[in-house]
């Protein structure tokens, strides 16, 4: 018998060039908020999951770094990987520890601090993201390497065209523009975009997310605790997770993310939903923009569009606020930045603000049904993670 | 123009002689952040990233393989499922008979990106393409393709394996050379 789970606390730090401190003190500007909203102390956290990718930072250990830096030394402490998509992984490690009965109140902790190595390294850190023997060594595939490939395939196969994908990058600046936790202030034009210069042809500077330093922390709970913490608890509804091969040339097409197919599916069906109609039963959603062509993939790999037609939902503007499915008002990780480790629970703290109507008003959607979906993908389709927020109780 | 590896290695070695300066000066590494102005610490330790990996168990790859002009994989003699990468375990049976095979030498391109923003330990190439071919077999391969102008690149496009020397660093690798079409 599992236990319900619910968010109720959150913090989030400024995304960016953060120079101004150091990787404890990044991720302190968001465990300080997630433990004031949740009310609760230090010493009441019993679980700690802390996602951090590195690498490219100096802390090896940032996860024992942070949590004597924040007091909480002494938890159950685990730090998880799942690449771009680790702050999901952690967030389902204190999930489980709680649903299990392991834990009454855990954390998830992200942060990563991308900016303590000069870009080329950085490049080459992701790069090394997949295969490194075979894929990396002799061929020196980049992250946005990757993501073309499936951008040049997917436009082949479909007719959708380079500014369809600098679409996904306007929508996605605007609604940063109006975030002030975002990296990027300053809304784009499809024509800023297509004339930026290319990382990893078809993918432009503005179809790309940049490097960030960030960090998000949520506090869980469970039902029984969260009713003495909170009125208004944000539940964690479903998860589903897959993974994917590390050889991209081991990939039936690069028309879909498998992973992130199946992942959906998993979180879908765990909550009684049907991807035929998932739109109708989900407020907002945060999907994996890493790259604009990731998220006209996410679009088709949640069943917000069939199969070759998630172009024309920004083509259509229907991913707005006020569309058929708004997507990424936080400005996504295109335009609100990528701090890896971060990521995913940076995705939880906004829906969770989404779900409670507490967001600025320029990217605060409706609330109607109470439900918003997070879609967070390690590497490329390595790993998938889909999971569904909700203002209501689930049944068990 | 120097290439994006010694552009890198510039940029920090500015930073290393500023940060030498400010030891001189007051005693510590640390410099102003050009942008936001913000104090950091120069890193006085170095390491160098440099793996020994075990192709103990391929060796065949490279020796009876890249070095005879032939790219190889494995195929699992209970299931025929064929490797490539080539794996020495097929993990469906559970064995490890395994018998070595050539890949055949003609594919088509079923996707490809051209690579301007290179890995730090890429930055001393040009721009390079990298593209993913099915063989004739069906069997799926990355590596580079021999053309790095988009407009003589298209989905589907016939190519074809060559075993070839990567210079500078002068060892054996494979890439796709693009077919000419009728």
């Amino acid at each position: 018998m599992t236990r319900n789970v619910a968010i109720v606390g959150t913090g989030h730090s400024k995304f960016g060039n953060r120079y101004d401190v150091n990787i404890a003190e990044l991720a302190w500007e968001a465990i300080k908020q997630a433990l004031e909203e949740a009310g609760v102390e230090q010493k009441d956290v019993e679980f700690v999951s802390f996602s951090n990718v590195g690498g490219w930072s100096s802390e090896g250990l940032a996860s024992v770094v942070t949590l004597e830096y924040a007091g909480l030394t002494g938890a159950e402490l685990y730090r998880v990987e799942a690449a771009c998509a680790s702050g999901s992984a952690a967030i389902k490690a204190a999930h489980d520890a709680i649903a299990s009965g392991q834990a009454d109140i855990a954390m998830a902790i992200g942060v990563e601090k991308m900016n303590e190595s000069p870009t080329p390294t950085v490049i080459e850190f992701i790069g090394r993201a997949g295969n490194f023997f075979w894929e990396f060594q002799n061929f020196g595939l980049t992250f946005p390497g990757y993501y073309a490939l499936y951008a040049t395939r997917y436009l082949a196969e479909y007719g959708a065209t380079e500014e369809d994908l600098c679409r996904v990058a306007v929508k996605n600046h605007y609604y940063a523009s109006v975030n002030p936790k975002a990296q990027f202030q300053m809304p784009i034009t499809v024509e800023k975009c297509m004339k930026s210069r290319y990382i990893a042809w078809p993918l432009k500077l503005f179809d790309c997310s940049p490097i960030t330093d960030g960090a998000a922390a949520v506090v869980l709970a469970s039902e029984e605790m969260a009713k003495k913490l909170t009125d208004s608890p944000v539940w964690i509804e479903s998860i589903g997770v897959s993974s994917g091969t590390s050889n991209l040339s081991r990939r039936d097409d690069f028309l879909h993310l498998e992973a992130g197919t199946i992942a959906a599916n998993r979180a879908y069906k765990k909550a009684g939903l049907s991807r035929d109609d998932i739109v109708r039963h989900v407020d907002v959603a945060e999907v994996h923009d890493c790259f604009t062509i990731a998220e006209i993939l996410a679009y088709e790999d949640l069943g917000f569009a069939k199969r070759g037609e998630g172009y024309q939902l920004i083509r259509n503007e229907e991913t707005y606020k006020g569309g058929k499915i708004p997507v990424n008002l936080s400005g996504g990780l295109k335009a609100k930045g990528h701090p890896l480790g971060a990521t995913g629970i940076s995705m939880a703290v906004d829906l969770t603000r989404q779900l409670q109507g507490r967001v600025e008003k320029e990217r605060q959607a409706d609330i109607k049904v109470g439900r918003a979906l997070a879609h967070n993908i390690g590497g490329t389709g390595h790993y998938a993670y889909v999971t569904l927020y909700s203002l209501s109780k689930p049944r068990r | 123009m120097s290439n994006q590896r010694e552009q890198a290695d510039m940029f920090l070695k500015q930073m290393e002689s500023f940060a030498n300066e400010m030891k001189k000066a007051i005693g510590l590494p640390i410099i102003p952040e050009p942008k936001s102005g913000a104090q950091l610490w120069y890193d006085q330790r170095e390491i160098t990233l440099k793996f020994l990996i075990s192709v103990e168990k391929i060796k065949k790859f490279f020796h009876e393989g890249l070095a005879q002009g032939k790219l190889l994989a494995t195929r699992c003699k209970k299931c025929g499922r064929i490797f490539f990468p080539p794996q020495v375990d097929c993990p469906y049976c559970k064995t490890s008979d395994m018998e070595w095979i050539e890949l055949p030498k003609e594919g088509e391109l079923v996707t490809y990106t051209i690579i301007t923003t290179r890995p730090y330990s890429f930055g001393h190439y040009p721009d390079y393409t990298v593209g993913v071919v099915k063989l004739k077999n069906g069997v799926q391969v990355t590596a580079w393709i021999r053309e790095t102008d988009p407009k003589k690149l298209r989905v589907g496009m016939p190519v074809k394996l060559e075993i070839v020397k990567r210079e500078p660093e002068g060892y054996l690798t494979y890439e796709f050379v693009p077919v000419e079409e009728e």
